[in-house]
């Protein structure tokens, strides 16, 4: 027998599934992890920095581009602290039009976790089934904001705009059927609320689906039970939050514990591991997708009922209506102000924090009264989480390593910025 | 996010008095400074005291208040430069004091202008507080590393050296975080022009990737401009900077 000795590896940043361009250098024994190093900043694009150089406005796009599978709670994160700043507060149908886009958006990013974690472990079909439902929720995206991913939807003051009272529907074309179209088509008769709702009626029994492909299943549960488990204590103390939090049994969700818009008026529960291993964090995310359809749903039945404004009428902080502006001088002026120069924001610093799919996000803003941020700091929560990976990884075997990146969820947006 | 107690900063200032440079309690968050001297003592009371009990670090940022308040729109009487004097104006926070239009000299040290801000959680009692620290040395900016007290700091001091120079005292690991692979320079400071200092391609000659001085301009869409702005005067009592000034 020669004998065994340590060697280093490179993981990445070209690896399907390192999720992107993290580079691991992993220091093995045999096959046994001894240290990781996670290298990472190859998507680093100094957002904050940039956010510096333009009014508080124009950086709302970027937000999306952190986290690009929740995008809209990134948006919610640094719209709610400049709100915080200016001290307003949007009207009550824009909070629940957020709530539900916060939701749906968690559903988004725990079926892309689900695919892709599924994917990495050897589980095809799931990937599959996901994308098949995330599509639908795409096409919501794409009916309120007219972009499928990167919405730019909030605002401070509200959101841009109303919900459309008409499903965009399918065209025809040679490459579709008239019976395709049909059943295409058929929940898109009604309005954007109408097609939400027929999903939030089926989305539980999908759920279903990917729970027996593999709850139960026996290779599943071999390359996740017991791995990378996480004490709470130690859980805190590595800056953990969300999912990879209550995985280890902390009972801390914000929407819960700091309510931000209309979270206290919903009805919903938090799910909790019990391990604190990546069986638990999955069972806690399956759970939350469940959760996030019964808020959405929630919301849907309020909208229904209360129509009304989805932005603050100060036009100081919101551009009047193309409308208005064409009348009224002093909207013309409102809005050259606002398209030149922005607004000011008065001096002061506020975090404001988000419970995003991932865990907290929140956005740190120091203003010093100008147009444009002094200081923005984006507290992302994949972060912290990938930080742990080396205390994670140690002592697991080089496959797990594939496991555990899943189970952390990780999207370089939000970890380089 | 406002935290639960409102009588937070009360006890704060009972139990460190003096050491509690200054401390606030605005939009609903509590935030005190500290010097760097006390910061170790005052982070393990921080979190292990019953009081407190943040067993959380959030979030660790360091901050350059090196340009702050200034804005690139100001004149004092009618000019006849128009939109170019917020375009054209000498502006370390834009450009760069090292750039081709870097004219503005940063006060040499104030020790008030490199600062690294910790948000604190405690899940216990569901209260944050946000603790400041000036670095005394512009030149040097030092903060002891609070690695012992919470190990998910780790990679926000890495972060907030690489980008801001701020050296962490006590890490053990404090290697360059987000920049690439013998990057020059900390970019998040003011004097960091954003365009940065060197592009890279690839040369088809030399059959490598290569490093050369940036070609493009900087492009100023909206200029930078601070309004004190009457509306909000008696929002929240009389605004004082959170920085300098």
């Amino acid at each position: 027998m020669g004998d065994i000795r340590s060697y280093t590896m490179n993981f990445g940043p070209q690896h399907p599934a390192a999720h992107g361009v993290l580079r691991l250098v992993l220091e093995m024994e045999g096959e046994t992890i001894r240290r990781a190093d996670p290298h990472i900043g190859l998507l680093h694009r100094a957002t904050e920095k940039l956010a510096e150089s333009k009014p508080y406005n124009q950086s709302i796009g970027y937000m999306d581009r952190l986290d690009y599978v929740s995008m809209m709670c990134n948006e919610h994160g640094y719209v709610l602290a400049i709100e915080k700043l200016l001290g307003i507060q949007p009207p009550r149908r824009a909070q629940y039009i957020r709530v539900m886009f916060d939701e749906v958006t968690r559903i988004l990013n725990h079926l892309m976790w689900l695919g892709a974690h599924g994917l990495d472990v050897g589980a095809m079909t799931v990937f599959l089934y996901c994308f098949r439902e995330r599509e639908d929720l795409m096409d919501v995206y794409e009916a309120v904001s007219g972009a499928r991913m990167h919405a730019t939807y909030y605002r401070p003051g509200g959101v841009y705009r109303d919900l459309p009272e008409r499903m965009p529907q399918y065209d025809s074309s040679r490459f579709r059927s008239e019976q395709d179209m049909k059943h295409l088509n058929a929940a898109r008769q009604g309005s954007l609320l109408d097609f939400l709702e027929d999903f939030c009626n089926r989305f539980p029994a999908c759920v279903d689906d990917y729970e027996t492909l593999l709850t139960d299943n026996r290779i599943w549960k071999q390359r996740l039970v017991g791995i990378g488990v996480v004490t709470p204590e130690r859980a805190l103390e590595l800056g953990f939050t969300g999912p990879m939090l209550r995985g280890s049994g902390v009972e801390w969700d914000l929407r819960r514990k700091q309510p931000y818009e209309v979270y206290d008026e919903v009805d919903f529960e938090i799910p909790v591991g019990t391990n604190g291993d990546c069986y638990d964090r999955y069972l806690v995310r399956v759970e939350e997708m469940r959760q996030s359809c019964r808020i959405v749903k929630q919301c849907i039945d309020w909208l229904r009922k209360n129509p009304g404004p989805v932005m603050v009428d100060d036009h100081k902080v919101v551009p009047p209506t193309r409308e208005e502006m064409k009348d009224d001088m002093e909207s013309m002026i409102h809005h050259f102000k606002l398209f030149t120069e922005g607004y000011s924001v008065p001096p002061g610093e506020a975090y404001a924090a988000v419970e995003a799919p991932k865990g907290e996000f929140g956005c740190y803003i120091v203003s010093d009264g100008a147009n444009k941020p002094y200081r923005l700091k984006v507290r992302a929560p994949g972060f912290t989480h990938l930080a742990a990976m080396d205390e994670m990884a140690s002592g697991h075997m080089l496959a797990d390593v594939v496991a555990l990146i899943g189970t952390q969820d990780i999207v370089f947006g939000e970890i380089d910025r | 996010m406002s935290d639960a107690r409102d009588g937070l900063l009360e006890c704060l200032r009972d139990r460190f008095g003096e050491r509690i440079l200054a401390a606030h309690r605005k939009l609903g968050e509590t935030s005190i400074d500290v010097a760097a001297d006390d910061l170790l003592e005052i982070m393990t009371a921080l979190r292990d005291e019953e009081t407190f009990r943040f067993e959380q670090l959030t979030d660790l940022c360091g901050v350059d208040y090196a340009a702050y308040g200034q804005g690139e729109w100001i004149t004092e009487q009618a000019s006849n430069a128009g939109f170019s004097r917020g375009v054209r104006g000498n502006n370390f926070a834009r450009l760069g004091l090292t750039g081709i239009y870097g004219v503005d000299t940063i006060e040499t040290n104030t020790g008030r202008r490199f600062a690294a801000v910790y948000h604190l959680l405690s899940v216990t009692h569901n209260h944050r507080v946000r603790v400041r620290v000036y670095c005394s040395d512009d030149n040097f900016p030092v903060v002891p590393s609070v690695i012992d007290i919470w190990a998910g700091v780790n990679w926000f001091e890495r972060e907030a050296f690489d980008l801001y120079g701020i050296i962490f005292d006590g890490h053990p690991d404090l290697r360059r975080l987000l920049t690439d692979y013998g990057f020059i320079g900390h970019p998040f400071r003011k004097d960091f022009p954003l365009i940065g200092n060197v592009e890279v391609r690839y040369n088809e000659e030399k059959g490598r990737v290569v490093y050369e001085p940036v070609s493009i301009e900087p492009r100023v869409l909206v200029p930078r401009v601070v309004r004190h702005d009457s509306r909000y005067a008696d929002a929240d009592g009389p605004q004082e900077d959170a920085g300098r000034g």
